[in-house]
């Protein structure tokens, strides 16, 4: 017997005896999810601003542009206040466009890289596949925002979403993914809650632990 | 008395007494408790949220072999090398051989307690291997060469001061003793380590059956970097972490949060389901899954207990928790320590050696009380103490024996009850005055706590009095 066929013997040899009727079985009767969760607002416009107020408390930079010419705009002034020497980007159209008006060296990472050149980046920039309101979470994969270590490699990273992709709250962010990606799902999928954090030393707020020290969100409010 | 509670006694009883350890967890506690509890309003229905996440892991761990080989099958059909591990030291084997087979120097580590369990950290250094732990607090704890203190805070026990003079020491490199100077430094290191490492080591906190995904929950981007830069990952999952549906996350990731850290959400949940998939720019070109048994179908087998499989290692309880408070984590010289601890741990490593944990309880049912997966800790307790007990493990010492044959005489004879009662409160009078004294026979309870002082008449006088 292989060990797959160990576990499994030892499994169903345990499973023999039934569960203790305190565990589960006697528990009441319980509603779904969207019941018990946190309130999100019935209106669009409520949800919006749920996001905004999440979004501040997380220490999220959250930008709305009326379209792309503003939203190249804020780019640039982002990247002379900071002062970007090299950006990283990927293949999504927001994106590209954004990034190349910056006029300054881009990795792009559909195009392979070498991850010490891109560790030098100052800032990554994507596209997200969904802003959840409950939250203030944006919600990305490996095949819609560059792969994996665009989104959280450089120290700064900045998203660009649409207004429609807002959605209300968690239980609908997974229903958006089991619809989009059906049966080929990515190989990685982030839910993205602020700027990365620790509290790892007496308990105290420090902002970039390992990933981005700032995040920043565009919304184009088309 | 075993080893180990010898051990805890004498740990137990100096960590009590340390003033300053209790008051570094009192203000750490403190802080976590606010957010806890404004983080439990925010959901329209704690309760019912509790009971629909205790129903579905009931659903999981009932149907483990369902579930399992759907998340197998999922993944495997997906490109990722599923292994099996029956106990610590095939865990520990199956990681060496891969380690071997991609000649691997440098391995960076994301938290992860299933590790910690099978020991691995050693395993690989004893063989030449260079492992990094990537979370802060693992990272610091690893340079002190200490173990975790806390399931979710490795290093709570320690302050700045302290941290700072480990990287003085180990790393050369502590500016001043700010957190955020401090967790720069820790950046600054572990940055190279990410990019040098050859195989990237995580565990996981939910396996998801129905589309063969583990899901990953941290705050630093520490375990998303791990996952994303070497070439090989390698992720160590026990057997119970399965949920049954992708849509169950949306429950658990915002409980476990909330309980964990006082969050509404931790700032990366990231699920992975494969290596690199073709039309990806980047992540690991290996992706290695392993499940351990190591011990869990024990506990399977297990009915009456079989609910704390269930557990999200959330930490909840342990904060909560009287005895952890007072005594810390080290002291209980297990992996998992706390309420969970105590109840698991004789599972684990035998009941003879660690039932002291579970007599080390209050019983106040605090544990049993924060649950979010509502797992009935403070009656596994008492299970364990009466498992403990049963014929055939164990004695009751002679003492004891006498004590409980003298109480049921007096219980059976009012006469004697009655004389016994008086001769108490004058005893406890005389106790009082021998207090602190080598001659008070009450010494080892008063060394720390104070003789309760009795009623100036018992019930029954009270009674009789009233009656004429």
């Amino acid at each position: 017997m292989n060990s797959r066929e160990t576990i499994f013997a030892r499994i169903h040899e345990a499973l023999k005896f039934k569960a203790a009727a305190h565990h589960g079985r006697g528990l009441p009767d319980v509603a779904e999810q969207r019941h018990v969760m946190p309130p999100v607002g019935a209106t669009p416009d409520e949800q919006l601003a749920l996001f905004v107020r999440n979004a501040a408390d997380l220490k999220t930079v959250f930008k709305f542009v009326k379209d792309e010419a503003e939203l190249v705009a804020e780019l640039q002034a982002l990247s002379v206040a900071e002062k970007w020497q090299r950006v990283a980007a990927h293949k999504g159209a927001m994106v590209l466009a954004g990034a190349k008006t910056l006029s300054l060296p881009t990795i792009v990472t559909d195009d392979g890289y070498d991850k010490y050149d891109f560790e030098k980046c100052d800032a990554g920039i994507s596209e997200c596949d969904a802003l959840i309101a409950q939250t203030g979470t944006a919600l990305l994969t490996s095949r819609t925002a560059g792969g994996r270590a665009l989104s959280c490699l450089p120290p700064h990273h900045v998203i660009i979403a649409r207004r429609e992709q807002l959605v209300p709250d968690l239980p609908a962010a997974f229903a958006l993914l089991k619809q989009k990606y059906a049966e080929n799902f990515p190989s990685m999928i982030s839910f993205i809650t602020g700027p990365s954090r620790t509290g790892d030393i007496e308990r105290i707020l420090v902002l970039g632990a390992h990933g981005p020290k700032k995040l920043t969100i565009f919304l184009i409010n088309g | 008395m075993s080893a180990p509670a010898v051990q805890f006694k004498a740990d137990a009883a100096r960590v009590a007494a340390d003033l300053h350890h209790r008051d570094v967890i009192q203000t750490a506690m403190g802080k976590y408790e606010v957010v806890r509890d404004q983080r439990k309003q925010w959901f329209q229905d704690w309760e019912g949220a509790r009971n629909l996440a205790a129903r579905t892991k009931f659903e999981a761990i009932n149907h483990l072999d369902k579930h399992l080989k759907q998340f197998a099958d999922k993944l495997e059909s997906r490109g990722a090398k599923v292994h099996w591990a029956t106990d610590a030291a095939s865990a520990r084997e199956i990681i060496l051989e891969i380690l071997r087979e991609k000649k691997a120097k440098v391995v960076v580590k994301s938290k992860t307690m299933t590790s910690e369990e099978i020991h691995l950290n050693n395993a690989l250094e004893q063989v030449g291997y260079e492992v990094v732990e990537s979370d802060l607090g693992e990272y610091i704890v690893q340079l002190r060469d200490e173990a975790p203190y806390h399931l979710v805070f490795p290093a709570m026990h320690l302050t700045r001061g302290e941290i700072k003079d480990i990287f003085q020491k180990k790393l050369n490199d502590a500016p001043s003793d700010d957190p955020e100077e401090l967790t720069m430094v820790a950046r600054r290191t572990l940055r190279k380590k990410y990019l040098q490492a050859d195989v990237g080591i995580t565990g996981a906190n939910f396996a998801i059956a129905e589309t063969g995904m583990i899901s990953i929950t941290e705050n630093e981007g520490n375990a998303r970097l791990t996952a994303a830069l070497p070439d090989t990952m390698i992720t160590l999952v026990g057997i119970e972490k399965v949920l049954p549906r992708l849509e169950d996350l949306a429950l658990f990731l915002p409980m476990l949060a909330v309980m964990g850290t006082g969050q509404p959400l931790t700032c990366y949940n990231t699920m992975y389901g494969g290596p690199r998939q073709p039309d990806e720019a980047d992540g690991p070109r290996e992706f290695h899954v392993v499940l351990l048994d190591n011990k869990r179908t024990l506990l399977l087998a297990d009915a009456e207990q079989r609910d704390v499989l269930g557990c999200i290692r959330c930490g909840a309880c342990l904060n909560v928790c009287p005895i952890f408070r007072n005594v810390g984590g080290h002291t209980y010289g297990t992996v998992y320590g706390g309420p969970i601890g105590s109840v698991i741990t004789p599972h684990l490593r035998g009941l003879q050696e660690w039932k002291h944990l579970s007599f080390a309880s209050s019983l106040c049912g605090a544990c049993t009380e924060t649950c979010p997966v509502k797992i009935d800790l403070h009656h596994h307790l008492l299970q364990n103490r009466r498992n403990a007990s049963a014929p055939g493990h164990g004695k009751p010492d002679f003492f004891q024996k006498l004590a409980f044959k003298l109480f049921a005489l007096a219980a059976n004879n009012p006469g004697l009850w009655k004389l016994a009662t008086k001769l108490g409160r004058i005893g406890i009078k005389l106790c009082s005055v021998a207090s602190g004294h080598v001659l008070d026979p009450m010494r080892l309870w008063t060394k720390t706590r104070k003789l309760p002082q009795p009623a100036r008449q018992s019930f029954r006088e009270w009674m009789e009095k009233r009656k004429s």
